[in-house]
Parts: structure tokens; C-alpha cells; sequence
């Protein structure tokens, strides 16, 4: 997980204090990347040690500044691209790949299990959108919840043509 | 207690003869509550459409019990049946059967003609649907001259306007863009709440089917699963 490109996002405004930055953060990320303080302070302490923030000894409490490194690391992160080299590998295709060798009904039941979790996990962020269209971080939320649900549903279709490929399959027998 | 507006009891659908029959639905039992949206998913051929087809009448199990609000509909004549259309049980299709040389406003004016509403009533009540769901565009424009968005809201406003108690949506979004389609699915999932009417829509698209209170799924013509949002379950 990013937090610590996440934070320095949070940083490049400006001087925070350790609180400050956790609560940008999570301002920034719609409230659904909730970060717990330990984690901050020791993420500040690796981001120190690494040079890319430091303390600003003139004000009163520990208060963080991003180097001019921490400014350029930021700016190669935003640049990076990751994007898996083919072929994928997620624990969803294991497991229905090793699920096939149990016989194209289990495979058929361990599709429609998943389906039937991941079609709940769409609902779900439908209802939360419903009922929270009115806060300050609507944006930043909405778009949090595009992207888990268009994963949900790019899953989602991968299993109907999973069930597609397996029921041709039989009906040819 | 929340009384159920359709009821499927042990339906059994089949097409053809002897080695030639095939199934399309068996033993399906499913109860929809009045208020609910429900979404049907499956593989194409799965069944989807043939429930929809029962529940309007315009086909007739082979085997089992089909009510909408308690009146079982295998027992209906076809006059009933086409009653039951009129007043109960509205349709919208991919293909949007709006009539080209009526106005959208009289095509939404339509089915309370048909039950002899005046035409004075009939007008204000098609023109309070229509802007509800969003169109206030000249509605003496005919068909042709609205987007395919519009065209689904009058579709959407010619099943509503007679208080119609069940909405049958067949793959509403089929013919529209992203934008579009997301609007119609989301005007669907108001009128549960707005007018008292279920929804029952078939579709492909999990997008979709994520604004129903329950998802059903179909595999050869059977039940396999079911969802409910957990605001239903909640709630």
C-alpha cells in the first residue's frame, strides 16, 4: 500500500503536525482509508530517515516539512505506472482454475459463491452512496467507490464467462 | 405485514413437444413484496425473460402458479389478462413501442384513455409523471425528435401514469449509452420509494442489478442464488 506517497500528497501543501497529516489524508481519500496514528508517526520516521520530510525545528511541537527530495519522489510516484505484466495473477483465478480440477459443477458452485459476495459488495457501496450524497468529501468518495466497484463488477463478468465457458463445455458433452 | 404483488409458485415453463420439448424455467418460486426492486441476472437463455413474460400474462406457465396482487393469472381469461396489463402490470423493453404519430404526451396519456379517464385528467396527470422523471421539454414533440434517454423516460412515464402497482423492466438500458442508462436504472430504483410500484428488472449489467434491494440469479431456468442489499436486511 501506497501510504507513504499518500502522506507526502498530504505534506505538499505545507507544514503538519503528525494529526494534521493523518486527517488530510483521510480528507483526501473520501474517509474510507482510515490510518491509525502509529502508523503515521512511523511512516514520518522512514520518510525522515529516508530525507524526504523533515522536522522544522523553529515551530513549537514536531512539525513536518517535505525536502525538496520528498517533492521530487512525489512527482516520480504520480509518473510511475505499475501495471501487471501479463499474466495476471489474482487469488480469484487460482481459485478457479484449482477449483475446475474438482469438476466443472464444484467449479460452477465456487463461481457462484463469488458472485453472489461480490454482487453484495456492489449493493453495498450503492446503499453507502445513497445515503451519504450530501458530505463535504463527496468527490473524493464517489470516486473511492467507482473504482472498488468497477473492479467488483470487472470480477464479476470474468465469472459470468467463466459459468459461460463451463456450461458450453457441458452442453457439448 | 408487506404483501406480496407477485408470486411465481412452483412455476414450470417448457416450449415444444415430446424430444423436441426444452425447459426454460423449472420449479421456480420466487415472491416479490410490494414496494421491492428486484433485479433478475443470468446467462443468456437462462430464463430471464420468459419470468417477465408470465407475470404480464403474455405467456402462460406450463406447470405451477403465477398471482400478481393474489389473482392467480393461469385461471385469467384474455380479455383479464390484457386488463391486468392495463391496469397492473407495466412493461419496458430495450425496444421503447412508443407510437410514432402520437406526441410524447399522448402516448404517455394513453393507457388512461384506454380506461376512459377524461382527457383533460389524463393530460395533467401524464404531464406531472413526465416532469417528475425529469422531462421538461416540449412533450407535443413526437417520438423521434427526443434523445434515446428521453424516449426511455417516456416509455417509463407511459407504465407509471396509470398507478400501476408492478414495473417489468427487459434490459431497459440495452440500446442507450453509459450516461444514459445510468440515469434510467437510477429513476427505476425511485419509484419503489415515489410510487409505491415494484420493479422487477432483467439485465446483464451487475452495475445495474446493484441498485435493486435483491438479486436474483437464474441458471437453466432455476434459482440459484439470491442477494439482498444489506439496507433491506437493515431496514
Amino acid at each position: 500500500m501506497a501510504i507513504r506517497e499518500g502522506l507526502l500528497a498530504a505534506l505538499s501543501h505545507g507544514a503538519r503536525n503528525g494529526y494534521q497529516i493523518k486527517s488530510d489524508f483521510e480528507t483526501i481519500t473520501g474517509g474510507v482509508w482510515k490510518l491509525n496514528v502509529g502508523q503515521v508517526y512511523t511512516t514520518l520516521e522512514r520518510l525522515e530517515r529516508d530525507g524526504l520530510v523533515e522536522v522544522d525545528s523553529e515551530v513549537e511541537g514536531k512539525t513536518y516539512v517535505m525536502t525538496s527530495d520528498g517533492h521530487a519522489e512525489l512527482a516520480r510516484w504520480w509518473e510511475a505506472t505499475d501495471i501487471d505484466s501479463p499474466p495476471p495473477r489474482d487469488e480469484l483465478m487460482l481459485k478457479i482454475l484449482t477449483a475446475l480440477d474438482g469438476g466443472n459443477e464444484f467449479a460452477l458452485k465456487v463461481v457462484e459463491k463469488h458472485r453472489s459476495v461480490l454482487t453484495t459488495l456492489l449493493q453495498e457501496r450503492r446503499q453507502h452512496m445513497r445515503s451519504n450524497s450530501e458530505t463535504s468529501d463527496w468527490l473524493a468518495m464517489q470516486l473511492v467507490n467507482d473504482a472498488l466497484m468497477f473492479r467488483a463488477e470487472a470480477d464479476l463478468r470474468w465469472l459470468d464467462q467463466c459459468e459461460s465457458r463451463i456450461l458450453k463445455l457441458e452442453s457439448t458433452k | 405485514m408487506i404483501a406480496p404483488i407477485l408470486q411465481y409458485i412452483d412455476v414450470v415453463k417448457s416450449y415444444g413437444e415430446g424430444e423436441l420439448q426444452t425447459r426454460a424455467l423449472t420449479d421456480v418460486s420466487l415472491t416479490i413484496n410490494a414496494g421491492e426492486f428486484i433485479a433478475i441476472m443470468g446467462p443468456s437463455g437462462c430464463g430471464k425473460s420468459t419470468l417477465l413474460h408470465l407475470a404480464g400474462g403474455l405467456e402462460d406457465a406450463t406447470a405451477g402458479r403465477v398471482l400478481v396482487n393474489g389473482a392467480d393469472i393461469s385461471t385469467m381469461s384474455g380479455a383479464e389478462k390484457a386488463k391486468l396489463r392495463r391496469q397492473e402490470v407495466g412493461y419496458i423493453f430495450q425496444k421503447l413501442n412508443l407510437i410514432p404519430s402520437l406526441t410524447a404526451i399522448e402516448n404517455v396519456m394513453l393507457p388512461l384513455e384506454l380506461d376512459r379517464v377524461s382527457k383533460s385528467e389524463a393530460r395533467e396527470r401524464a404531464r406531472v409523471v413526465i416532469s417528475d422523471l425529469g422531462l421538461t421539454h416540449n412533450l407535443n414533440r413526437y417520438p423521434s425528435e427526443f434523445s434515446g434517454g428521453q424516449q426511455q423516460r417516456i416509455a417509463i412515464a407511459r407504465s407509471l401514469v396509470a398507478n400501476r402497482s408492478l414495473l417489468l423492466a427487459d434490459e431497459p438500458t440495452g440500446a442507450l449509452d453509459t450516461v444514459n442508462a445510468d440515469e434510467i436504472i437510477e429513476i427505476l430504483a425511485q419509484l419503489p420509494k415515489k410510487y409505491n410500484t415494484s420493479v422487477v428488472l432483467v439485465t446483464h449489467e451487475p452495475r445495474f442489478a446493484s441498485w435493486a434491494d435483491r438479486v436474483v440469479f437464474l441458471r437453466d431456468g432455476r434459482i440459484i442464488s439470491e442477494t439482498q442489499s444489506s439496507a433491506v436486511v437493515e431496514g
